[in-house]
């Protein structure tokens, strides 16, 4: 693909014709004409990205319609299906599944935040008291290795690690214990689950801390030292106040997130434990909705959980500033 | 010994106590192990035979003899190859419409004030705290006749709206003055993204682009929702079916050496399936992994 094709081929539209799709509409009004005379190769640029987010994005944001309709994709479709206005979302509030559903989630979202959380600021802080720069470099290449693993795959290994043919079960056997097959375990299902995202993100989770961490003033450290402030005085008074604004901002980023767990993840392992302790947010919306062929029902549950987590994101963030941080975004 | 190890520290820092550099290396070997013996084993009993299989009775953790077997077996079977050059597809074709178009879409967003750059800028940017939802996104792939196509494993999920802020990011923080004296020079846009910017942006554009080649290589849940055909199955849908689910391989098609029993694959095939997943990513990490920091901190900075 060289650059003097594409120019080529796209100056042959007459600049006020390559408008791209949807937003480049009112380009033809006059004001914009100097504009759009020297902006145009950029729009062309953007176009291919424009199209596709419009379509499969904002066209099925407004896809959600269906949420208020008794949508048939068979008869009549999403322009024919007769508007039932909120009933979907009363008969989802009354579903015992769904209710489970989002207590599983919500459960879940506040266990890892306790559990998991905090891990990879340990771990970066571990990190970075390794003094040989080889060192850790080499952990953190490991540690970062199953960050690129599906979770297919991170599945796969716990069930050979942990399952009741596995590696630890395997082990125990040999010992003349009886195994225990922790995949199938629903007690335990909620440990299994953050052990796993431990496993898989705890490492890369840390690059954002290290990065904290490389740009806090090492004079400070110094005088603290000389002010007779030890180790563990220092992680206090200096390290951890310097993380504080990361640690707020994944924070926030988590609360806005709080719905949504680990979607393959769940939906993996749904069968081995049972819909019991295993149903989230988003596989509710496939096993309720998509998969029975209810979709107005299942895009009612889908955008509850969207709008709910747009207003969690916008709270989380709002409270931020109250607090003086400053959050994920600012008013600009 | 000691001395040495002190001498990385700042003159004002306390050496560590014996047990804490004790402990702290402990943690450190047991976090390196968690991650390194698991794939050691699976790699491992994926080149042993059967017979050392059966013997252990499970994952072997002693080398005993190494054989090609079980990797001869899954190649001469259609399923998994055909999987294998499927995923394979996905993913380069995928990263390249992917990194292209976000490349692309990237530099027209990285000069603040010109035409439509808000509204396009706040389209990507919506993305962040907003997903329009399964259902929707499924029908109006459905919609677009793309249930069973291969398009469905790319399109749906070509634009990242953090890889193109990153890349954004990256390309504002590239000099005015470089690309002003480009443009009086007289070079479109293009040549300037590709002549100019996009050397200077190697590091984070191959960040990125791992970023997409892991997705596509990694993608399930879009191939369990829109590929019903097992024989356009990704490798992912295989791992799945034969690995997790120990589902029985189907050998009837086989052809060279099939022995036309249908059993549950065996343990060494699975890990070889397991390996065959893990590889792709083994093999580019090493190249790609010194520029994450880089890639990673400018994506949340700026993001």
């Amino acid at each position: 693909m060289s650059a003097d094709a594409d120019t080529r081929s796209v100056t042959e539209v007459r600049p006020g014709e390559t408008a791209p799709a949807g937003p480049a509409d009112g380009a033809r009004k006059e004001p914009f004409s100097a504009r759009l005379r020297r902006d145009w190769p950029l729009l062309v640029m953007a176009a291919p990205m424009v199209v596709l987010v419009t379509a499969f994005w904002w066209i099925p944001a407004l896809g959600n319609v269906i949420a208020f309709q008794d949508y048939n994709p068979y008869s009549g479709g999403i322009l024919g299906s007769p508007i039932i206005g909120f009933t979907n979302f009363a008969q989802l509030f009354g579903d015992p599944q769904f209710v489970r559903a989002v207590v599983n989630t919500l459960g879940i979202t506040a266990f890892q935040l306790v559990f998991y959380f905090p891990v990879p600021i340990a771990l970066a802080l571990l990190l970075n008291s390794v003094v040989s720069g080889r060192l850790r470099a080499f952990i953190q290449g490991v540690v970062y290795l199953p960050h690129f693993f599906s979770w297919v795959l991170v599945v796969a290994i716990f069930q050979q690690m942990f399952g009741g043919a596995g590696l630890i079960a395997q082990i125990l056997r040999d010992h003349g214990y009886s195994g225990i097959d922790w995949m199938t375990n629903s007690d335990t299902f909620i440990l299994l689950v953050t052990a796993e995202t431990i496993w898989k993100d705890a490492g890369w989770g840390t690059i954002v801390f290290l990065a904290a961490l490389s740009t806090i003033d090492p004079h400070l450290y110094e005088a603290a030292a000389v002010d007779g402030a030890r180790r563990w005085r220092r992680m206090w008074h200096i390290t951890l106040p310097g993380l504080r604004p990361v640690i707020v901002l994944l924070l926030i980023l988590r609360l806005g997130d709080a719905l949504n767990v680990g979607f393959e993840q769940f939906m993996l392992q749904r069968g081995a434990v049972g819909s019991k302790v295993s149903e989230v947010f988003d596989t509710f919306v496939y096993w309720s909705g998509l998969r029975t062929g209810d979709f107005g029902y299942g895009a009612a549950a889908g955008l509850f959980k969207g709008l709910v987590g747009l207003i969690l994101i916008l709270v989380a963030n709002k409270v931020a500033h109250a607090l003086g941080e400053r959050g994920v975004y600012s008013r600009s | 010994m000691r001395k040495k190890k002190v001498s990385g520290l700042a003159p004002w820092e306390e050496p560590g106590s014996l047990a804490g550099r004790v402990g702290k290396g402990g943690v450190l070997a047991l976090i390196l192990l968690s991650v390194l013996l698991p794939l050691y084993t699976i790699v491992l009993t994926s080149l042993s035979s059967a017979e050392t299989v059966n013997r252990v009775g499970g994952l072997v953790l002693v080398p005993d003899g190494i054989t090609f077997d079980a990797y001869r077996q899954i190649f001469s079977d259609s399923v998994v190859s055909r999987a294998v050059l499927v995923s394979t597809g996905v993913t380069v074709v995928g990263t390249a419409i992917s990194l292209g178009v976000s490349v692309l879409g990237a530099y027209a967003l990285s000069r603040p004030g010109t035409l439509f750059h808000r509204p396009i800028l706040f389209c990507v940017l919506l993305m962040f705290v907003f997903f329009p939802g399964l259902i929707p996104t499924y029908l109006m792939v459905a919609s677009l006749g793309l249930k069973d196509s291969y398009w469905s494993l790319i399109l749906p999920s070509a634009v990242s709206a953090f890889n193109v802020v990153v890349l954004r990011a990256f390309f504002m923080n590239i000099p005015h003055e470089l690309i002003d004296s480009a443009r009086i020079d007289g070079a479109g846009e293009f040549r300037i993204l590709w002549r100019i910017v996009l050397p200077l942006s190697k590091a984070v554009t191959a960040v990125v682009g791992l970023f997409y080649a892991v997705g596509y290589w990694n993608a399930w849940f879009n191939a369990m929702l829109y590929i019903d055909d097992s024989r356009k199955w990704p490798l992912a849908l295989v791992l799945r079916s034969y690995v997790v689910d120990s589902n029985p391989l189907p050998t009837a098609t086989v052809g060279v050496s099939g022995f036309g029993q249908v059993a549950p694959p065996t343990l060494a095939i699975k890990m070889a399936i397991v390996t065959i997943a893990v590889l792709p990513a083994l093999i580019v990490y090493p190249f790609v992994q010194r520029h994450f920091t880089k890639g990673v901190i400018i994506g949340a900075v700026k993001g």
